[in-house]
């Protein structure tokens, strides 16, 4: 049994490093996607662009606007005379939204409590000035929502008395708040699932495209001996491409690895066998590539949206949550973050572990009994 | 798996016994109830054209594909149940070439090797004595998609009959091979069939079916003759008349609407007639239609055989 299953892994293995499309793909994915992912893909928006009436045109007026670029969140691109300008430039989406300050600016300012502490909070007190935003973009809405409240003390001359907040909050683990620190290990989670799947997807259609299968049915090996040999190079593969991605996060983005190693090659490897596992299902479903090819995006999507890579798990409803659970992904998302990001160690999240184990079990069996040795 | 099991089982006059074997996809008959006996130590040969069935009667005897009906016995054991042990005892060389492009020819045969259960020195010995055997001592660090039809087929058989099967399939296995090639193919089959293996080859050449000890033409999914070329082209239901003269071409269309003959082709300056049995004296049948060509009798060929009974030509 071992003789054969050490035969399929060394063909697989010698196969692969042939192919030289392949093994460029297994470098180039990762790379390429932690490049994007690191530099552009941020969710707190900055210099938006947005437009300005000044119907004041005093020197508070331009203070205020002076204020708000300081924040970096927006750039003043364009000034507008009347609202239906700005409207129109909002629609044809040359801007983001637009700031409203009234002629009675200086008036509103000067009794606003956020400016003079001496002011009571009275119902009669009306905001100095007006945003309209294209709500379609919920982050861009949310990052100007931010500035709702903005302390207008900066725009007064005199210093003013802060008033101590509610709640003081204290950020572990990422106290800059810098998003490509979650990102990182999610991704590694990612990468593994696309590549994982889609390699052995191909893996036993390739055999039936190729016409090797017809040979190698009429021989004496074992349908779990061909899915055992047939997995394991790619967990080799999957190593490697964890390795990249982490390192590369680590020392280009800076991103933090606390976690023991052994805990992430031990979470690594349930996850990569889980995926191997899942592709050989659905390899032995698919008719050819194309078909192969299909069913692991069918999968992958899911696997995006769902696993909290990109939505946190707990603010989707309960039926999403149903199906991120039956995804092998969704369990390492938490494992890795957690032992990346938050230094726990495999033992404390026995739970996923075992999930993940029991998938790669279950898997491995389907596969075996649903690859037959005939013909059709 | 220990090989006397094997020997302890009765000595089999036939290794392989099919009785009314069939399958159907869908509504296609792709084979109609193939009665075969194919005596142990012979090579047997499918004749027939592409999509008559032949590959699909390998597939079933091999286990590849289940058989909607019949019953098959591959070297004295039912063929139902037990195609995973039996594995082990024969070989197949497929229609189109099934090892690794992307692996050298020492890489296949070691796969192919490990495959069945060899190892260390025994498999290294064996891996030599088959490059030697098929002359491929030279190519064993050359990728198999890069070797020439000849040298593919050589590695194909090599790799089939790695493991010394009693009995062989082979489908088609000329079909990419040039004819000093074929030649040399087939003196290795007869090299392998004195060793005693027992070979089924599926062919759509004469020359290649003349070889064989026996055979059986197929078309459409049924057997429509068999025995040995010589008991076949004795047995032929027609007489062959050679007609020769001018005008030949017209000469023929006129022959074939005749319903007393079977079929008239052209061989260079020749025109081949086969004229159906229950005529009396064919010889002089033909000539009082010739109108003063030629017509000489002439022995019959395994392609008169063929013609004969394919076509629509057969008798039941």
């Amino acid at each position: 049994m071992w003789i054969r299953i050490y035969a399929i892994f060394t063909k697989e293995l010698k196969q692969l490093s042939r192919d030289r499309m392949t093994f460029g793909l297994i470098i180039m994915i990762p790379l390429v996607q932690l490049m994007l992912f690191g530099y552009a893909i941020n969710t707190t928006a900055r210099h938006i662009p947005v437009g300005l009436i000044d119907l004041s045109q005093t020197s508070e007026s331009r203070a205020i606007a002076h204020a708000i670029t300081a924040t970096q969140s927006v750039n003043f691109t364009a000034r507008y005379r009347s609202i239906k300008e700005a409207e129109v430039a909002i629609t044809r989406g040359e801007i983001k939204a637009v700031l409203y300050l009234p002629a009675d600016l200086t008036r509103r300012l000067f009794s606003h409590p956020l400016y003079d502490h001496q002011q009571p909070n009275s119902p009669l007190t009306r905001p100095v000035g007006q945003w309209i935003v294209d709500g379609s973009d919920t982050v861009i809405a949310s990052s100007i929502r931010a500035l709702r409240n903005m302390p207008l003390d900066e725009v007064a001359n005199h210093a003013v008395i802060r008033t101590a907040p509610s709640f003081e909050v204290v950020q572990y683990f990422n106290p800059e708040q810098r998003t490509v620190v979650n990102i990182v290990p999610g991704l590694v989670a990612v990468i593994l699932t696309m590549t994982m799947i889609l390699f052995t997807s191909a893996a036993i259609v390739r055999e039936h495209e190729h016409g090797n299968m017809e040979f190698l049915i009429t021989t004496p090996v074992r349908s779990i001996e061909l899915m055992i040999g047939k997995i394991t190079p790619y967990v080799l593969i999957g190593l490697i491409q964890v390795s990249i991605i982490l390192s590369v996060g680590h020392w280009v983005f800076s991103v933090p690895i606390r976690g023991h190693l052994l805990s992430l090659l031990g979470g690594s490897i349930l996850f990569i066998f889980a995926s191997l596992t899942l592709g050989l299902v659905l390899s032995t479903i698919a008719k050819n590539q194309l078909q192969a090819m299909q069913m692991t995006i069918f999968i992958l999507l899911p696997s995006i949206l769902l696993s909290g890579f990109m939505f946190p798990y707990d603010a989707m409803p309960v039926a999403a949550q149903w199906i991120a659970e039956a995804l092998p992904v969704t369990h390492f998302m938490r494992m890795i973050r957690a032992i990346v990001l938050r230094d726990a160690s495999i033992l404390l999240l026995g739970e996923d572990a075992l999930w993940l184990g029991l998938f790669t079990v279950g898997g491995i069996i389907i596969a075996s009994l649903r690859f037959k040795k005939k013909l059709e | 798996m220990n090989a006397s099991a094997h020997q302890e089982l009765e000595p089999t006059e036939y290794v392989i016994e099919a009785k009314g074997l069939s399958k159907c996809f869908g509504d296609n008959i792709a084979v109609n109830k193939l009665d075969l006996k194919i005596p142990k130590g012979s090579i047997y040969g499918f004749l027939g054209p592409n999509g008559c069935g032949k590959s699909t009667s390998i597939r079933l005897l091999t286990g590849l594909l289940e058989a909607s009906e019949g019953e098959v016995n591959i070297l004295g054991q039912p063929l139902l149940g037990h195609e995973e042990s039996l594995k082990k005892r024969i070989g197949y060389m497929t229609q189109k070439f099934s090892l690794y492009d992307n692996l050298t020819v020492q890489e296949n045969l070691n796969f192919v090797g490990a495959i069945y259960g060899f190892a260390g020195r025994k498999k290294k010995n064996r891996i030599e004595e088959l490059l030697a055997l098929y002359d491929l001592e030279k190519q064993t660090k050359q990728f198999a998609g890069s070797m020439s039809g000849g040298q593919k087929q050589r590695l194909a058989l090599a790799c089939a009959t790695l493991h010394s099967p009693e009995l062989l399939f082979l489908d088609e296995p000329t079909s990419a091979v040039d004819p000093e090639n074929r030649r040399e193919f087939w003196e290795r089959l007869f090299d392998l069939c004195d060793a005693g293996t027992t070979i089924l080859v599926s062919t759509h050449y004469m020359d290649e079916a003349e070889r064989c000890h026996a055979l059986a033409i197929m078309e459409e999914g049924n057997k429509r003759a068999d025995g040995s070329p010589q008991a076949l082209m004795d047995a032929m239901p027609a007489t062959v008349v050679e007609v020769s003269g001018n005008q030949l071409r017209q000469f023929k269309q006129t022959l074939i609407q005749h319903p007393d003959i079977l079929s008239a082709a052209q061989i260079g300056s020749h025109l081949r007639v086969l004229v159906k049995q229950q005529v009396a004296d064919p010889l002089n049948f033909i000539s009082q239609l010739s109108q003063g060509r030629e017509a000489l009798l002439a022995r019959p060929s395994l392609e008169d055989v063929f013609v004969a009974c394919t076509g629509g030509r057969h008798v039941d």
